[in-house]
């Protein structure tokens, strides 16, 4: 067994750090063969982003990680081989999805065994992100807590039905870490700005914030930012400006497609906001150096006059059944109003036991409006077919799929005006006829917090494998 | 004859997503730099409008930039209801942006 500590690269004198990202998203699988290439460019780190709210309060809610346990074992194997062979460090943020501390244990336990079975050694800094409810609470007593955007106040109450909270990380635990432990072969965190570990081993190194940041922001969703879009991205960071190239030939770095990219989901296109402060790209510019590659330079960044982090979490509301039917009468389309509001009178008073604020009862039209809802601009048509969707929340499941299934026979013989076809409205592709679908969550923490210390909040444990 | 020139004929991305679980953002990027400028100084594109199309008080808007490194228009404004939870209709609010292509640009 041979003990091996990286190459412990001098990057202040070296002038330059080389990053490599594999994808967007660990979890999602990526190309071996440009991820082998970007290697041969040799990196200083890999760095590799796997969190995100964007697919709902489930994970929050729940607990429930982003992929599955095995795709992420796929995935951190292929990335395992390349820092024993290589002696690259890696940095994987947002473990899990959400980051909830037992998502980053499942991420250590996946390294454990794959380190296990191929006889890897590796010295492991894991940062952990829940923030304990009770210190929330002291901080909103103390005012020290505000809506991130258009959520409501936080309150004592929706701090404890929340499943768990965590926190945004910002770079300042990965800076720790990188200098108290020269030999860090990995770092795993839980919920962390997407940036951070793209832009940690520069701002250690005292590299600009704003083209650290900024790089961040553009490599944590891989080669997103090609022309076509790409997986693997390969950043080259200097002291005054930044390049960019995908590893894949068949995608382009060009100066539109970056300039493009960094409207990607964000709110505003150049004020990104992050923990501790603001990366301004007002004074930005790409240029094109070759084909494939994008020099980016200006970016800055601000710091806040008081350190702020996203605190995020999730509670559960209830429980969902739905079912799924098509229409194609077309004098039962034409009234499909009617129809629907006498289903929910029928419901009412079939359950006039139940108070009507308990559960609720939403109708999705497709074919009408099932995709922008109340934005829809298109009325004037009658559709072909509906596809309906009844979607019910209650506070059990075996109420929800109840009043799921009543409504469902009451759709299907509800009478209407002009009717001739009586035997039935409704068309049903699936059994059961009424699907449980389990628990909903809904985001009900989504605050910034003014904190004294970006490091201590978040718990570091080094451990070796 | 002439023919109407509406924004999904010279727009190269329009496109909506989640910012965040309580915002949507629209992006609009122009095919290029002069069809970019040619639309920037026609002042079609306005707050009222997105109001309109959106349903929304002119005051809901979040944010209404134009970016020009990217020959690029964002406006970001609230989700009906918050993502994911009871009564979703769109998790990634990625089909949101369908008012604005047939945005009549010029006759």
């Amino acid at each position: 067994m041979i003990r091996y500590t990286i190459k412990g690269v001098d990057f202040v004198k070296k002038n330059e750090i080389r990053i490599l990202t594999p994808t967007a998203m660990l979890g999602y699988g990526f190309p071996e063969k440009w991820f082998n290439k970007g290697l041969e460019m040799e990196p200083d780190v890999i760095a590799v982003d796997s969190g995100s709210t964007d697919s709902g309060p489930h994970k929050l809610g729940l607990g429930d990680m982003t992929c599955s346990r095995d795709a992420y074992y796929r995935d951190i194997s292929k990335l395992l081989k390349a820092v024993y062979d290589k002696k690259i460090p890696l940095f994987i943020s947002s473990a899990g999805g959400a980051g909830t501390n037992e998502q980053v244990d499942t991420f250590l336990h996946i390294i454990k065994e794959i380190s296990k079975k191929n006889d890897y050694h590796f010295n492991i800094a894991a940062i952990y992100s829940e923030i304990d409810k009770d210190f929330v609470k002291g901080k909103l007593q103390n005012n020290k807590i505000k809506p991130c955007g258009l959520v409501d106040e936080l309150t004592e109450e929706e701090i404890d039905l929340a499943t768990t909270i965590v926190a945004q990380m910002g770079v300042e635990p990965y800076v720790k870490i990188l200098e108290e432990k020269k030999d860090i072969d990995i770092i795993i965190s839980g919920r962390t700005y997407d940036p951070v570990p793209i832009a940690a081993m520069g701002i250690k190194n005292n590299f600009d914030p704003g083209l650290c940041w900024h790089l961040g922001k553009i490599m944590e969703c891989g080669a997103l930012c090609a022309e076509p879009a790409g997986k693997v991205i390969f950043g080259i960071l200097k002291k005054d400006h930044f390049k960019l190239v995908p590893l894949n030939p068949d995608n382009k770095c060009t100066e539109s497609s970056v300039a493009a990219h960094t409207l990607y989901e964000k709110s505003h296109p150049y004020i990104l906001r992050g923990p501790g402060g603001v990366t301004d790209l007002t004074e930005t510019t790409f240029s094109q150096l070759d084909e494939r590659t994008v020099k980016v330079k200006g970016s800055k960044f601000i710091p806040d006059e008081k350190y702020t982090i996203k605190l995020e979490g999730a509670k559960k509301i209830g429980f969902r059944s739905i079912f799924v039917a098509g229409m194609r009468d077309p004098i039962a389309i034409k009234n499909i109003d009617e129809i629907i509001d006498h289903v929910k009178k029928d419901v009412e008073e079939n359950f006039d036991d139940i108070p009507r604020k308990d559960y609720k009862m939403i109708f999705h039209l497709y074919g009408k409006n099932g995709v922008m809802g109340e934005h829809e601009f298109q009325k004037d048509f009658v559709p072909l077919e509906l596809g309906i969707i009844l979607e019910v929340l209650a506070p059990e499941q075996e109420l929800s799929e109840a009043i799921c299934s009543r409504a469902r026979t009451e759709l299907l013989h509800a009478p209407y005006e002009g009717r001739i076809a009586t035997a039935g409205n409704i068309a049903l592709p699936f059994t059961p006829l009424e699907i449980n679908l389990g628990h909903v969550c809904s985001f009900n923490v989504y605050h910034l917090m003014e904190i004294d210390d970006p490091i201590s909040l978040f718990p570091i444990k080094y451990l070796e494998v | 004859m002439k023919k109407n020139v509406l924004l999904k004929d010279v727009a190269k991305v329009i496109r909506s997503k989640n910012a965040g679980p309580f915002e949507i953002t629209l992006d609009i990027i122009l095919k290029n730099k002069s069809e970019y400028e040619k639309l920037k100084s026609s002042g079609v594109i306005t707050k009222e409008l997105i109001s309109e199309l959106y349903h929304l008080p002119i005051d809901k808007i979040i944010h209404f930039v134009y970016f020009d490194a990217a020959n690029a228009i964002k406006i970001t404004i609230p989700r009906p209801r918050p993502q994911g939870s009871v009564g979703e209709i769109d998790m990634h609010a990625a089909q949101q942006h369908v008012p604005l292509m047939n945005i009549l640009i010029r006759e």
